[in-house]
């Protein structure tokens, strides 16, 4: 395995490995953030001095459909014992899918000193490392946010529509029998989410999971241009909006997109198919 | 009226008692550490299993055998191929310990929100969705047999 600066890499400083965050466990300087899909694993073990972001609990409005305001990021990085300078250092479970969601809401408010731990949690375990259920406890600080900004990143249905209609780049990451739309048709399993299936039109189908290796670590950069530019004919120069059913799987993608190929401008339209498959009246194709 | 089945009233009852998340997220990880216990043998399946068992709402690779007993009951087996898949390792282990040697009729009657019950009601629309697969999966062994 090919280490993360022999990868070739636009942006190599995103990605960490297992062994320089083993080395960097009691490091003041940063902080290791682990965030999951499934809130069980945090509390089952965590790395040494992890401490948890939680999606739901921690990340989300708890009435509108949208990421914490100010106030609350101030309040949960304070909570986190991290300010401005601290470098964020995300993991989680599913090739590091849910950290990237967190690290790409991090960047709404500009805390762009972020990295992925390459491999993730998965990564961590299979190398026999140490997982704790101890708790860390941080002295809290007084963090002073940015405003948030969503248009560098972020991507409202407006903006997709937009983007459809000048025929813009787009990238499904979900299955291909979500794309399709098939998986609305099973008549045993109905399908929560979406009156519609199928997907926005010119988008081109790369699941996820296909920039990652088994082992949860990122492709080479070799590697994962031939997937996106020369199998799907994507122009890094060009705008791209990634997209899957809440935004937490496309985080993944932007991540590599931005960081990895270090594509010209990239955007996570969270809403993604829960909403663009119940909107009226918008195009999609089968 | 079909009643749920005994096991799984006890423990629904628990768990809504529980109002510390914390405490749930204990309750289900010992839980999840019994998986072992209910990981399907090799007389029954071995990989590549059969995607006829395969839940396919659920992120965590998921696969649902029930194997017949004498009784007209069935005998509930699983795999979860996701290592952190802890929260179906949970759901499973409760479906097996509270579906397995009952009446099949109990385990139709069993209504899929339970999920929410057992995970907590402010679990993600996929994590549910997934969840409520596998119960769904598990239910559909009974429903196919009481059809005949």
């Amino acid at each position: 395995m090919s280490t993360i600066a022999e990868r070739g890499y636009a942006h190599p400083d995103k990605l960490v490995s297992t062994d320089w965050v083993a080395e960097n466990l009691n490091n003041p300087a940063i902080r290791i953030i682990e965030s999951n899909e499934d809130e069980l694993l945090y509390p089952s073990g965590h790395i040494p001095n992890a401490v948890e972001v939680d999606w739901t609990k921690d990340l989300n409005d708890p009435v509108r459909r949208d990421y914490l305001n100010k106030d609350g990021f101030e309040a949960l990085l304070g909570r986190l014992g991290v300010t401005p300078e601290t470098t964020l250092v995300f993991y989680g479970d599913k090739n590091n899918w849910w950290a990237a969601y967190a690290l790409w809401v991090f960047e709404l408010f500009g805390h762009t000193n972020t990295k992925l731990i390459d491999g993730g949690r998965l990564k961590w375990q299979q190398e026999g490392r140490e997982l704790t259920r101890e708790v860390p406890t941080f002295p809290p600080t007084v963090y002073t946010a940015n405003e948030r900004n969503d248009a560098p990143v972020r991507a409202f249905r407006q903006d997709v529509l937009a983007h459809v209609e000048s025929a813009g780049q787009l990238v499904d990451v979900r299955s291909p029998a979500e794309y399709s739309g098939e998986l609305l048709h099973m008549a045993n399993y109905p399908q929560e989410g979406a009156l519609r299936g199928g997907h926005i039109p010119n988008a081109k189908n790369i699941p996820w999971s296909k920039a990652a290796n088994g082992d949860g670590t990122f492709k080479t950069a070799e590697e994962l241009t031939a997937l996106y530019v020369g199998e799907q004919g994507l122009n890094p120069q060009a705008d791209v909006i990634t997209y899957c059913r809440i935004g937490e799987r496309s985080s993944h993608t932007w991540f590599v997109l931005n960081y990895l190929l270090g594509f010209n401008n990239v955007k996570n339209y969270d809403g993604s198919w829960t909403e663009w498959g119940n909107l009226v009246n918008v195009p999609i194709e089968k | 009226m079909t009643t749920l089945p005994v096991k799984l009233q006890e423990y629904l009852d628990d768990f809504e008692t529980i109002t510390d998340r914390a405490e749930r997220t204990e309750y289900l990880i010992e839980i999840a550490n019994r998986f072992h216990t209910v990981r399907v043998p090799s007389t029954v399946a071995t990989q590549p299993y059969d995607l006829a068992h395969y839940v396919a709402e659920c992120e965590s690779d998921v696969y649902v055998w029930a194997v017949d007993n004498p009784d007209d009951t069935l005998k509930y087996y699983f795999d979860v191929l996701n290592p952190q898949g802890l929260s179906a390792m949970a759901m499973c282990v409760v479906l097996d310990e509270t579906c397995s040697h009952i009446p099949l009729a109990q385990i139709a009657s069993i209504p899929t929100d339970i999920v929410f019950t057992l995970f907590g009601k402010q679990i993600s629309m996929g994590k549910g969705r997934g969840l409520m697969g596998v119960v769904r999966k598990a239910q559909g062994e009974a429903l196919q047999r009481l059809k005949g």
